[in-house]
């Protein structure tokens, strides 16, 4: 199972002395918060995309190809690529470059973005955000996983005998997962892909997710991509620690109360009783993180939420020493121990060329199942009396 | 009781009023045991759940902000959205519905009420407000595709203690007693209470790949 953090990238007032880092220091930061996750033995890093303040991450492919460089084993990700508002053809070049520059420590999460005038600025209409989610995305896989694309759509010029550049790292597209809060369209898309489905489910109840999740699983099994229970999830999380809760409460209550999102809203108790937030003593979010797999099932992912609401640099660094630490090589043992061989672990790229020769060697049986099945079928049908009831149609071949 | 009797309706009444006791909550509880009266008379069983929105205040006014309910606001919001009949009930304050009264509305899905039996009612301390049920309220629930009942049910502070009219306008009784009956009517024949909706239901024409572009 892999671990991580995601950040929004938010430029928050820190509420406790009343300062505000700039844009360069919060970008610098984040920088800094991504090379340590790598030094505390996390395994992944999720930058997201904003284009409206008070967010400073616009430009992600440039920021992670900085924390490319920098670190060895982290795999890179986003928490989410606007797939709504973003040209596909530039999404499939920049994060194949991405995935060339990092040696294929790279996937995506697609999102449709959280902001109404972001569409407007780059010249789409919210209105159609879940068609231009399905539009661009099969339009982005294309780009990936053909050569040549010939293709025409509704939302962008068409492309004639288009080749997006570079080629994925072996030909293999890098991973993808769709983040959504409440839209089935989105589940059932990423069930169709066989992609993976990420719930970030830090701001809501999990009943909510917990429906949303299995609606996923089912519809993963249904499109032939494995088991219910093979399908890839990943969920959102979100934790502020202390060696004794009340000291973390302590330290945190000024954060929560003037958050973004949720700030001067419900009370520190009532969302930690309400969401997954948990804020106390390591072994409680270990404790709380472990009910995550009970309510959804063995999962792959599972990402924290650690730098955002003005928590200063230093302490967003010593929450991820203790995370490192203290708190992800229990979950992750855990985790290992409890998942069933036949589910499988977090994607890598090199899983996904497993993955993708696997499924080139079963198409590759089918082709050949079926020119068997019409070189039979051409066989019998040069036989003056057909054997039994043996005709095309009995065996699933169309037009016999 | 028989096995196969068809199952109970399910009747809700919302109060916006904020002081205990209430004649918002009067007027709302008027109004719900007139209903409940004249399903009875038509042989209709019905289930009756009150709720009033000063319990669940804080838990609205979280919801507008966090955009999630709390589990006892979301026992709330599921009661009215299920419902055979809703009977709305607000103060008017300043020309309107009270914010709390609104808010609520405001955090329940705006499909959720579609088809749905509404019985409008507000109190107010002149019955000069009392317009303020069709400039304000009507249109509320005829944009949620609710189904507003003609007659709606304003009762000033005097309207408590007039008596059998001498006049022959109608009292606020014979107003319950009329706009009851037609609640009633609609609930009798409503089957929304037992209509099982698919959170996860995609339009028909949904394609996870899209109608363009596809392979």
């Amino acid at each position: 199972m892999q671990f991580g953090i995601f950040t929004v990238g938010d430029v928050t007032t820190d509420p406790t002395n009343n300062t505000t880092p700039t844009e360069n220091e919060r970008i610098k930061a984040i920088l800094t918060i991504a090379q340590k996750a790598e030094e505390v033995g996390l395994d992944v890093f999720a930058l997201g995309e904003h284009h409206n303040e008070p967010f400073v991450p616009s430009s992600p492919t440039t920021m992670l190809g900085y924390v490319a460089a920098k670190t060895e084993n982290l795999l890179l990700s986003t928490a989410t690529t606007l797939i709504t508002t973003n040209d596909p053809v530039k999404i499939a070049e920049d994060y194949a470059m991405l995935q060339h520059v990092a040696d294929g420590r790279v996937d995506l999460m697609m999102g449709r973005g959280n902001t109404g005038p972001v569409y407007p600025w780059f010249g789409k209409d919210i209105r159609q955000g879940i068609p231009l989610a399905i539009e661009n995305y099969a339009l982005l896989r294309r780009l990936w996983d053909e050569e040549v694309v010939d293709w025409e759509g509704k939302f962008r010029t068409p492309l004639q005998g288009f080749t997006s550049t570079p080629r994925p790292l072996d030909g293999v597209a890098p991973f993808v997962w769709h983040g959504s809060i409440r839209s089935p369209e989105i589940a059932e898309q990423a069930a169709y892909y066989g992609d993976g489905f990420f719930a970030n489910h830090i701001f809501w109840p999990k009943e909510h997710f917990q429906r949303l999740i299995a609606y996923y699983r089912q519809r993963f099994e249904h499109y032939g991509h494995g088991r219910a229970d093979q399908a890839y999830a990943g969920l959102g999380g979100q934790v502020f620690m202390a060696k004794n809760s009340q000291d973390a409460v302590k330290q945190f209550r000024p954060y929560f109360d003037n958050a973004p999102v949720y700030g001067h809203g419900p009370s520190l108790e009532d969302f930690t009783e309400q969401t997954p937030l948990t804020v106390g003593s390591p072994q409680e979010v270990i404790d709380r993180t472990l009910t995550f797999r009970e309510t959804f099932g063995d999962y792959q992912r599972q990402l924290f939420l650690m730098d955002h609401a003005g928590l200063p640099l230093k302490t967003v660094l010593e929450q991820l020493d203790m995370l490192g630490e203290l708190v992800v090589p229990t979950l992750r043992k855990e985790m290992d121990a409890k998942r069933p061989a036949h589910v499988p672990d977090g994607p890598t790229h090199q899983s996904q060329i497993e993955r993708m020769a696997a499924r080139a060697a079963a198409k590759q049986v089918a082709d050949a199942d079926e020119q068997s099945a019409v070189a039979a079928e051409a066989a019998r049908s040069t036989r003056t009396t057909p054997v039994g009831a043996g005709t095309g149609a009995a065996f699933g071949i169309k037009g016999a | 009781m028989a096995e196969n009797t068809t199952p109970a309706k399910k009747l809700v009444a919302v109060s916006a009023g904020l002081s205990q006791p209430s004649s918002t909550r009067l007027l709302a509880d008027r109004l719900a045991e007139a209903t409940v009266a004249d399903l009875r008379d038509r042989g209709v069983d019905v289930e009756l759940t009150m709720i009033d929105l000063r319990d669940v205040a804080n838990d609205i006014t979280s919801n507008l902000m966090t955009g999630f309910a709390s589990t006892k606001l979301q026992e709330a919001i599921d009661a009215v959205s299920n419902a055979d009949g809703l009977i709305a009930t607000t103060p008017i304050f300043t020309a309107s519905y009270s914010g709390l009264f609104k808010s609520f509305f405001d955090v329940i899905d705006n499909t959720a009420l579609t088809g749905l039996p509404v019985l409008i009612a507000a109190t107010g301390g002149t019955p000069r407000h009392s317009l303020a049920l069709d400039h304000a309220m009507r249109p509320l629930f005829s944009y949620l595709r609710a189904s507003v009942l003609p007659t709606s049910v304003f009762a000033a502070t005097e309207d408590w203690g007039s008596g059998a009219a001498d006049d022959g306008f109608p009292t606020l009784p014979d107003r319950i007693r009329r706009a009851a009956g037609e609640l009633a009517a609609a609930v009798a024949v409503s089957k929304r209470s037992t209509e099982v909706k698919d959170p996860f239901a995609l339009d028909s024409s949904f394609s996870p790949i899209g109608a363009y572009g596809a392979q």
